[in-house]
């Protein structure tokens, strides 16, 4: 009784810890910032040929450029929304299909194989045929992002679900829990580690895809303004669109950890201690 | 009442783990199954609480066949197995969800009092020592009231006096409701410290070897005579079931000289 009442205040304080905002994120910053500086100054001595590399200044002047005229908005837009779509349809697909095959053998022995075989298929082949299919508009661009989620989403619920610790699985059994119940108290909380990182090696491809359907064809979006770039011979423009994905993307994945943090508090793991 | 009739347990690989284990457990009593490594105790344990499959004979809890997991029987296993994403209360709290939450918090509470862990609710598992994440793991079986609690080595990977403490814990939970235990246990201490008999297993195929009553009054004096006793019958019948008939080690000696 003698470790009561004196231990217990400890363990909200700790819990409070993980949200309290602190400046330890700016030191990510100091090395893309110090490095466009530093190309700056030698850029400005002349070190490099700056019209086919141009110094961060006149990138910037550029993405200033397409911000005032409104340009930057759509084309940004553009992009957001075909991420958005393919990312929901093919993370939608792949954690119901990975929830099927990871939690029964039958369907893991009818439908893997299959998957397997597509997966090994470079999405980018499908291009000309789903072009022929959906046409060259929104569709087959979405359905080009959806399917580069799919594979890293389902493969990551497959798995997570098959390497749920038996033991615990057994304690839902011992008390009389039904298969659904088993797959919302046990499984579903034991795989949300090693779904949100299926979920965020989904995004990243979702924004590598969108890029390669936007380049493929595309009157507006991120992936238009660096064809356009090289089209038109403006460097700073292609530095500008990527300067974009780069922010978008990491803002994004920022965003889904950010969003996904409390429900992970209670884990245990070698990246809290360190 | 538990009863094991005839059970026999073959597994996929061929392997016999029990072979006509007959035993009843009468309501309240506790019980204590020991036996040398391998004899099928885990195995009688899992067959008894539904989580596995008999190979013949049948287990029955006051006349109700167990042939899957049944309200009526609690399991704690040989780690705590808390679920680590759910808090303390909530753990305990797993398998009375049904319950309404007034009633629910109520029993949460006061089985942490009981354990020594008030206060300790909103914590998570990974801040728990050993010896109180057990301490939860019991106190999760026995808030949905079991008739029948199965308790595989509970105590087993903690130091001597954490497992003495526990196993007062253990007495004081059981004494609210009095439900049938069934314990095994590696430890000759704690089978005479809790039970009211000794169940003494044989190996290859485990059956039942001797059935040795431990008739001293609670709360017991691990000092007394009598309880010395008590010990030195359970421990000759191990040595039996092993087919020593006396209990020293065989040694095996270092060849003289012998330089490597
Ligand atoms: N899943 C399994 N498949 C095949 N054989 C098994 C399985 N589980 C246990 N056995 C075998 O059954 C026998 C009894 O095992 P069991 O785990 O019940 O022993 P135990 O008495 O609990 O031993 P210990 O005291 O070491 O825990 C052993 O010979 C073991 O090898
Ligand atoms: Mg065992």
């Amino acid at each position: 009784m003698s470790e009561a009442g004196t231990l217990e205040k400890i363990a909200p304080a700790d819990r409070q810890r993980a949200f309290v905002p602190s400046p330890r994120w700016l030191f990510g910053l100091v090395l893309p910032v110090g490095a466009a500086v530093l190309y700056e100054i030698t850029a400005r001595f002349g070190l490099f040929e700056a019209r086919l590399l141009p110094p961060p200044s006149r990138v910037f002047a550029a993405l200033w450029e397409l911000a005032v005229s409104g340009e930057l908005l759509t084309h940004v837009t553009a992009t957001l929304l075909r991420v958005a779509f393919g990312f929901g349809l093919g993370a939608i697909a792949g954690t119901l299909l990975g929830a099927l095959t990871g939690s029964s053998s039958a369907a893991r022995r009818f439908l893997d194989p299959t998957l397997q075989a597509l997966r090994a298929i470079p999405s980018l082949a499908w291009v000309p045929l789903f072009i022929l299919w959906l046409g060259i508009f929104e569709s087959s661009k979405i359905a080009l992002i959806a399917l580069g989620v799919f594979f890293p989403v389902y493969l990551g619920v497959m798995g997570a679900i098959a390497n749920v610790d038996r033991k615990i699985v057994e304690v839902g059994r011992a008390f009389r829990l039904s298969r659904w119940q088993l797959a919302r108290r046990i499984l579903l909380p034991a795989i949300l580690p090693d779904y949100i990182v299926a979920l965020r090696s989904g995004l990243g491809l979702g924004f590598m895809f969108v890029v390669a359907a936007e380049i493929m064809g595309a009157s507006e979006g991120l992936g238009y303004l660096l064809v356009d770039g090289q089209q038109l011979g403006k460097p700073a423009q292609i530095l500008a669109a990527i300067l974009c994905f780069a922010v978008l993307g990491k803002v994004l994945d920022w965003l889904l950890v950010l969003g996904t943090k409390p429900l992970l508090t209670w884990q245990d793991s070698f990246a809290r201690t360190v | 009442m538990l009863t094991l009739d005839r059970l026999s347990k073959i597994y996929a690989n061929g392997t016999q783990a029990l072979s006509d284990v007959t035993m009843g457990v009468a309501p309240g009593e506790i019980v204590a199954l020991v036996g040398g490594s391998g004899c099928g105790k885990t195995t009688l344990l899992r067959l008894a609480s539904g989580l596995e499959q008999a190979s013949g004979g049948r287990v029955a809890v006051d006349g109700d066949i167990i042939a899957a997991p049944h309200p009526d029987v609690g399991i704690v296993f040989q780690e705590p197995r808390l679920l680590p994403w759910l808090t303390v209360a909530q753990n305990i709290a797993f398998g009375i969800e049904h319950l309404p939450k007034a009633e629910r918090d109520a029993r949460v509470d006061e089985a942490l009092l009981r354990v020594g862990l008030a206060g300790y609710g909103p914590r998570w598992p990974r801040e728990l020592s050993g010896g109180q994440a057990q301490r939860v793991a019991i106190v999760r079986a026995l808030v949905a009231r079991p008739k029948v609690l199965l308790m595989d080595e509970p105590f087993s990977a903690l130091d001597a006096l954490t497992r003495a403490s526990l196993q007062d814990h253990l007495l004081a939970l059981w004494e609210a409701h009095r439900p049938t235990l069934l314990l095994v246990t590696h430890d000759v201490e704690e089978a005479a410290a809790l039970a009211d008999r000794a169940i003494v297993m044989q190996p290859r195929p485990g059956r039942v070897f001797k059935d040795i009553p431990i008739d001293l009054p609670r709360p017991r004096d691990r000092l007394s005579h009598d309880f010395a006793e008590a010990k030195r019958a359970i421990l000759a019948a191990l040595d039996g079931s092993l087919g020593n008939p006396h209990s020293s080690p065989t040694r095996i000696s270092a060849p003289s000289g012998a330089s490597w």
